[in-house]
């Protein structure tokens, strides 16, 4: 499991060829509209503060052109900063030597591509030890830990084809091999599956909350779709153009959002599947039947209309109650207030 | 009165000054180096030579063979193998076969040479647009001088014979080569390469495991048009003394003999047409997994 939380600090992206100049304008308050109409300089990422938990998955979400492959480009520094850090194990990845640079990057991280940017030429096998080759771990070693990471991503007599002979969910598939086969703690995936149909998207999703259920990865997950955010993020920060608007948990998120723009995105959400039981329950006297505190709402619902009880009672992993949810109030708080 | 009808040019003794002291300066230079570029071109010659008597001295059953097997090899085509015999059979059988050697060893030496020079020359092109600023003119130069301007240095340092033959077609075949190899690893997929620095590879893993294989196919592009080049230099060779069918051709010229023209041409065109079809179906099969399909 990994040890160590990212942490962004101060960090400032603005593209151009002088974009030192225009940081303290744009900590003045410059737009990045007026800096672009003023000084053709394009804002990326301004003033990002993001604690990104160890072991944990944080979700980058906003829309197109909001900034979130240029954070992400920043923890291996495919992106130099403006101005800014991002510490990691105590070190400033943006202060790096060349050799330190490429040494953290082949150890301690991995990254899947939204387009997947698999070796073309390259068989699955070939593209999946690719990093420990980069590494130079010997061949025979690679090609086993290749293996092993290509039959867990359900690729297993695949291994000789190339990337132009899978389709799209395979091929990301093999993306996905290629980052897990270099057991680097840090996971980095730039809208991994928005490129893939709805129902194999979903299931890649299951394949990821899986592994990370068993590695415990530091994983940075980009996308712009708020349903694949609250599914897979233990943590979510939402970015509107190159800053963040809010962070917290996919509850949070939910029940406050912090404004309009982000309540319209939040508008649509399933909540079943995002709040938790111990968020709406209500004191009362405790009754037989129990569910865990971190149960979703739809789980709720469901062991209530299961077993035909009209109330239950919501305890904590030793089995104290903590408080009283009925029918009710779950569906209640499952339905989006107008 | 301004004359509106003679360009004013410099004076006839002064153009004649002029050249004179081109002449003197270039001429005092090969003194002074001419034999150290000879020896430095020794090596070349030595493996030209031995080529050349390998190709000769060896049972023509044998040369056949090998030629068919290496055909088969780029091309996996048994007509495009079939259609190679029967010329060299035919070219045999018209009393070609050792100026026909002769060219292949020509030809092949200075692929060999362009391939050695060219493809670092595209790589270090490839890296640095200052780089490609500077090549490019020289490249373009290389290939619309006329050849018999840069003949007349090259016999003036080296004299005649095959060495300056060999030089007059590598610089002249060299461009296309350098141009690929340079084009091939700009074009190569931008995705791919950050995904190579993604995993730390270093600049020269990043050239072996990602830009190069995926040049490979503009690359060997840029292979097929040099020999084709070097081949159409077979006759210009053959003006400073090298032996093959281009030689042949130039006495053909020289004495109006229209069927030794013609066969000898035939002989270049049918050696021609096979390394254009091997290559290409090389090329072909080096490009099958290369194109990226999404989805
Ligand atoms: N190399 C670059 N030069 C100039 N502007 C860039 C560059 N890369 C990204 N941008 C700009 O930065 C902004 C954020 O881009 P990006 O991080 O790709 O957004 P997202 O991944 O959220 O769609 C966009 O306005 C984009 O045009
Ligand atoms: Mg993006």
């Amino acid at each position: 499991m990994a040890s160590h939380g990212i942490e962004i600090r101060n960090l400032y992206k603005i593209f151009g060829p002088k974009g030192h100049k225009y940081v303290d304008a744009v900590r003045g308050g410059m737009s990045k509209t007026e800096l672009n109409e003023k000084y053709g300089h394009v804002l990326g990422l301004k003033d990002i503060n993001i604690s990104m938990p160890a072991g944990k998955i944080q979700v980058v979400m906003g829309l197109s052109g909001s900034g979130k492959s240029t954070l992400i480009r920043h923890i291996n520094r495919l992106i130099e900063p403006t101005v800014g850090e991002v510490i990691y194990e105590g070190q400033d990845v943006c202060k790096m030597s060349k050799a330190e640079l490429l040494q953290f990057r082949r150890m301690k991280t991995a990254m899947v591509f939204q387009k997947f940017a698999l070796l073309p030429h390259r068989t699955v096998l070939a593209n999946t030890l690719y990093g420990l080759e980069i590494q130079r771990v010997p061949h025979k070693e690679a090609e086993e830990r290749a293996r092993r990471w290509i039959s867990r991503v359900g690729l297993e007599g695949f291994e000789d084809h190339y990337p132009n002979q899978l389709s799209g969910g395979m091929q990301q598939r093999v993306g996905l091999a290629r980052a897990l086969t270099n057991d680097a703690d840090i996971l980095l995936m730039d809208e991994a599956f928005s490129a893939l149909d709805p129902l194999i998207r979903m299931d890649m999703q299951g394949v990821l909350l899986d592994i990370q259920q068993e590695l415990h990865k530091t994983v940075v997950f980009i996308t712009h779709d708020l349903d694949e955010a609250l599914r897979l993020g233990d943590r979510i920060a939402i970015l509107r153009d190159g800053a963040v608007i809010q962070q917290g948990t996919g509850q949070d998120i939910v029940l406050n959002p912090q404004d309009d723009y982000i309540a319209e995105f939040v508008k649509e959400v399933n909540r079943g599947r995002v709040i938790r039981a111990d968020t709406v329950m209500k004191p009362g006297e405790p009754v037989d039947l129990t569910i865990e505190s971190g149960a979703l709402l739809e789980d709720v619902a469901k062991r209530l209309t299961e077993t035909g009880a009209s109330e239950l009672t919501v305890v904590d992993s030793t089995g104290k109650p903590l408080g009283q949810l009925t029918l009710h109030d779950t569906i209640g708080a499952m339905v989006t207030p107008s | 009165m301004w004359d509106w009808y003679e360009f004013p040019s410099i004076g006839r003794t002064d153009l004649r000054d002029l050249k004179k002291a081109g002449d003197e300066a270039f001429k005092a230079f090969s003194r002074a180096y001419g034999e150290s570029l000879e020896n430095f071109f020794q090596p070349l010659l030595s493996f030209l030579v031995w080529f050349e008597k390998l190709l000769i001295n060896s049972p023509w059953p044998v040369v056949m063979a090998v030629i068919a097997l290496l055909v088969w090899a780029g091309s996996r085509s048994w007509q495009l193998v079939l259609a190679t015999l029967a010329s060299l059979a035919l070219i045999g059988y018209l009393g070609m076969w050792e100026n026909t050697m002769y060219t292949l060893a020509l030809v092949s030496v200075a692929t060999l040479v362009c391939i050695v020079i060219g493809i670092p020359f595209g790589i270090l092109m490839s890296k640095s647009d200052r780089m490609q600023a500077i090549v490019t003119p020289v490249l373009d130069f290389m290939q619309t001088v006329p050849a018999f301007v840069y003949l007349i240095p090259i016999i003036l340092l080296l004299g005649l014979g095959k060495i300056p033959g060999l030089i007059a077609v590598c610089v002249y075949a060299i461009p296309p080569i350098v141009r690929l190899t340079n084009l091939g690893i700009r074009l190569v997929d931008k995705d791919v390469l950050e995904a190579a620095d993604a995993f730390g590879a270093s600049p020269r893993q990043k050239l072996w495991t990602v830009q190069m294989p995926l040049a490979l196919p503009n690359i060997f592009a840029g292979v097929n048009q040099t020999i084709m080049m070097a081949l159409a230099m077979v006759v210009v060779a053959a003006l400073i003394g090298v032996r093959g069918l281009g030689m042949e051709v130039l006495k053909a010229v020289n004495n109006q003999y229209i069927t030794l023209g013609f066969m000898n041409g035939l002989a270049i065109m049918a050696i021609a047409i096979v390394f254009d079809r091997t290559s290409q179906k090389f090329g072909k099969r080096l490009q099958k997994h290369s194109e990226i399909i999404h989805g």
